[in-house]
C-alpha cells in the first residue's frame, strides 16, 4: 500500500521535486526583474520617497518626474537620435553582414572558418580598449557628438554578431536550392530577391531586431562620442548622475523614458528574437 | 555532327585530378548514362556540363556554340537533382514556372506549358501545393516537370532516383523511359545503378577515377567488355574473374588461348552444374540463393577458386553438396595481366519469332 501511494506521489502533477523547480524558477525570476521593478516604482515616487529608509513600497504615485524630465531636457531630441542610430546602424548592418555571410555560408574557403573566429574574437575587446583610437579619429574627421559617428560605431560593434548569426541561417539552405536557381537562368540577384531572401525572412528580422536591442541600448559610445546635439537617451540617463548628487526618482523616470520604446518593442518581437537567438541550439 | 562535344575536359579539387581528360561526343536525342563507382567523378562531370563547377580544361560545345565560359542560367540546359532541390516557399506551379517567369515568357504561355507539363507528370491536381505538402515520388516529378517546362537543349539528370524506395524507383525508371521516349530530348543520366544504367540508356559512359574506360551501348558493355572493370561492373551478379593460374588444368583441357598470367572471365550464366565428378571441375556448395524467376550458386572449386553459377531451374542443392561444373568456355572473356581484353567470349543468341 505504501508502494502505491508513493508511486503516486512522484507521478502526480505536484510532486515535491516539481514544486521546488517551480519555486526556484520564480524566485530567480523575481531576482532578474527586481531593478526594473523597482526602476518603475521609484520612476513615480518623489526625492524624498524615493530616498526613504525602510524603502517604501506603498505610496501615493506622482507624473512629476516625467514633466520635469522633459521640460529640463529634450527628451524628444535624444529619443529621435536613439532612434535614428538603431535603425541606420541594423540597416547599415545587415546590407554589409548579409553579402559577407552569403560568401561564408555557400562559398567556404581554406579560411572561412577562421575568419569567423577572428570576427567573434573582435567582440571579446572591451570596447575601452579602443576608446582613445576612435575618439581621436572623431575628433580628426570632425564626426564628434555626430549621429554618423555613432552609427558607424554601432554597425561595426554589431557587424561580427549579425555576420554570425546570418551565416547561420543561411548555412540551413540547401546550396542545390541556390544552384536550381541558377540552371533556372537567375542572376545573382534574382536568385537572392526570389529565392534566398524569402528562405531567410526569418533570419533576417532576428537578426535585425537584436541588433536593433543592442545599438539602442548602447551606452559607451553614445557617452564617449556624443554630448548635446547627438546624444541618446543613453546620455541623458547618465546626464541626471550630476556633481549635485543622485536624483533618484528623476533618474528613475528618465530611465524608464529611455527604455519604454525598446521594451514594447521588444515584447511585441520576442517570439522572433528568442527565435533568432537559440536557432540551431537544438537540432 | 555531335550535338554535345567534350573536349579533354579536366578539373582538379586542390591537388587532385577529379576528372583527367574527358572526351565525348553525344548525339541528339541520346539518352546517354554516366555510370561508375562511387568517387569516379560522374556527378562532378555532370556538374561540369551543367556549368555548376568552372572546368579546369577543355573545351565544351553544345549545338556549335563554346559553352566553356557561359554561366549555368546562358546554358539552356535543365537539371533534375538527387534532393529534387524544389523551392521551398513556392508552390508546385510557381516552381515549374519559375524559369520561364524569369525569362518574361507570358503569363498564358506560362498557364499552358506547366498545364502540359503536369498532365504528363500527373501533377494537375498537386500544382498548389507546397513541396513539404508532397510525398518523395512527387517531388520527384515536380522536380522532372520544372525541367521539362523550359524544353532545354539537354536533360541533366543527377542520381534523381537514389532518394527512393524500390518500388517507386522500378516506377519512375519506366516514366523516365516513357518519357525520353515520348519528347525525344537529349539527356544525360547520372547513376550509380547498373540496373538503371542498362534499361534507360542509349549509350553507357563507364567512369573510373575521373577517366573512361568504355563507351557503348548496354548490350555493348554486357557481351564485349573493353576490360576486366567494365567487364565485373557491367552484370549482377558480379562476372567470376579468376587468374589462369587457378584454372590451369581447365585451360590445359580446353587449349584456352589465354596468357598464363592473365584472367579468365566468366559470367555466371555461362557456368552450369552437373553431377561430381562429370564436369570440368569439382567442387562443394557455399551458398544457395533463390530469386524466384533464377537461382544462385556460390561454389568452392577444390583448387579454391569461388564461382557463381546462375540457373534458371530450382535446386534441391544444399550448403556441403558435392557438385560438378561446367564452363562454357566459348563464352568466356579472356584478359592480360593488366586487365584489358584479349579475347571476346561468345554473346547469348538472339531469339527471333
Amino acid at each position: 500500500m505504501a508502494n502505491l501511494r508513493s508511486e503516486r506521489s512522484k507521478r502526480s502533477k505536484y510532486s515535491p521535486a516539481l514544486m521546488a523547480r517551480t519555486v526556484a524558477a520564480w524566485a530567480v525570476t523575481l531576482l532578474l526583474f527586481f531593478p526594473l521593478g523597482w526602476l518603475m516604482l521609484t520612476a513615480f515616487k518623489t526625492e524624498l520617497q524615493a530616498i526613504a529608509v525602510p524603502p517604501l513600497l506603498l505610496f501615493t504615485p506622482t507624473l512629476e518626474n516625467f514633466t520635469i524630465v522633459q521640460e529640463r531636457s529634450d527628451y524628444m531630441l535624444y529619443a529621435q537620435n536613439s532612434f535614428i542610430t538603431s535603425v541606420a546602424s541594423t540597416l547599415l548592418g545587415l546590407m554589409l553582414a548579409y553579402p559577407a555571410a552569403y560568401a561564408m555560408a555557400f562559398f567556404k574557403g581554406k579560411h572561412t572558418k577562421n575568419i569567423l573566429m577572428w570576427m567573434l574574437s573582435t567582440k571579446m575587446m572591451p570596447a575601452v580598449g579602443a576608446l582613445v583610437p576612435v575618439y581621436v579619429m572623431a575628433q580628426s574627421t570632425g564626426l564628434l557628438d555626430s549621429r554618423t559617428a555613432l552609427i558607424v560605431v554601432f554597425t561595426l560593434s554589431n557587424l561580427p554578431i549579425m555576420v554570425w548569426m546570418l551565416y547561420s541561417y543561411l548555412k540551413e539552405v540547401p546550396h542545390e536550392i541556390l544552384e536550381a536557381s541558377r540552371m533556372d537562368g537567375a542572376t545573382l540577384w534574382q536568385e537572392f530577391r526570389l529565392v534566398l531572401l524569402p528562405l531567410t525572412l526569418g533570419g533576417l528580422a532576428s537578426t535585425g531586431l537584436l541588433c536593433l536591442v543592442l545599438s539602442w541600448n548602447e551606452a559607451f559610445w553614445s557617452l564617449n562620442l556624443s554630448a548635446a546635439k547627438a546624444g541618446t537617451l543613453a546620455t541623458l540617463i547618465a546626464s541626471y548622475s550630476s556633481p549635485e548628487g543622485l536624483f533618484w526618482s528623476k533618474l528613475s523616470a528618465a530611465s524608464l523614458m529611455a527604455i519604454a520604446p525598446i521594451v514594447v518593442f521588444g515584447w511585441f518581437s520576442q517570439k522572433q528574437l528568442v527565435q533568432g537567438l537559440t536557432f540551431g541550439a537544438v537540432k | 555532327m555531335a550535338y554535345l562535344q567534350l573536349q579533354g575536359i579536366e578539373k582538379e579539387f586542390g591537388n587532385v585530378r577529379v576528372i583527367r581528360g574527358i572526351d565525348l561526343e553525344i548525339k541528339q536525342g541520346e539518352f546517354i548514362v554516366f555510370v561508375g563507382p562511387s568517387g569516379c567523378g560522374k556527378s562532378t562531370l555532370l556538374r561540369l556540363i551543367a556549368g555548376l563547377e568552372e572546368t579546369d580544361g577543355g573545351k565544351l560545345m553544345l549545338d556549335g556554340r563554346d559553352i566553356t565560359d557561359q554561366p549555368s542560367s546562358k546554358r539552356d540546359l535543365a537539371m533534375v537533382f538527387q534532393s529534387y532541390a524544389l523551392y521551398p516557399h513556392m508552390s508546385v506551379f510557381e516552381n515549374m514556372s519559375f524559369a520561364l517567369k524569369l525569362a518574361k515568357v507570358d503569363e498564358a504561355v506560362i498557364e499552358e506549358k506547366v498545364g502540359r507539363a503536369a498532365k504528363i507528370l500527373n501533377l494537375t491536381d498537386y500544382l498548389q501545393r507546397t513541396p513539404k505538402e508532397l510525398s518523395g515520388g512527387q517531388r520527384q516529378r515536380v522536380a522532372i516537370g520544372r525541367a521539362i517546362v523550359r524544353a532545354p537543349k539537354v536533360f541533366l539528370f543527377d542520381e534523381p532516383l537514389s532518394n527512393l524506395d524500390a518500388a517507386l524507383r522500378g516506377q519512375t525508371r519506366i516514366e523516365i523511359a516513357k518519357l525520353h521516349r515520348d519528347l525525344g530530348a537529349t539527356t544525360i543520366y547520372v547513376t550509380h545503378d547498373q540496373v538503371e544504367a542498362m534499361t534507360l540508356a542509349d549509350r553507357v559512359v563507364v567512369l573510373r577515377d575521373g577517366r573512361i574506360e568504355q563507351v557503348g551501348t548496354p548490350l555493348e558493355l554486357y557481351d564485349r567488355p573493353a576490360n576486366q572493370f567494365v567487364a565485373q561492373f557491367i552484370g549482377t551478379p558480379q562476372m567470376n574473374i579468376v587468374p589462369a593460374k587457378d584454372l590451369q588444368a581447365l585451360v590445359n583441357s580446353t587449349a584456352l588461348p589465354v596468357q598464363p598470367d592473365g584472367f579468365i572471365g566468366m559470367r555466371p550464366e555461362n557456368i552450369s552444374l552437373c553431377a561430381p565428378g562429370k564436369g570440368m571441375l569439382n567442387g562443394k556448395v557455399e551458398l544457395v540463393e533463390a530469386l524466384g524467376a533464377e537461382t544462385l550458386i556460390y561454389v568452392s572449386t577444390d583448387s579454391a577458386v569461388q564461382l557463381v553459377a546462375r540457373q534458371i531451374e530450382r535446386t534441391e542443392l544444399v550448403v556441403g553438396s558435392a557438385i560438378g561444373l561446367h564452363i562454357d568456355v566459348d563464352a568466356a572473356h579472356l584478359f592480360d595481366a593488366a586487365g584489358h581484353i584479349t579475347r571476346t567470349g561468345a554473346a547469348r543468341e538472339t531469339l527471333v519469332h
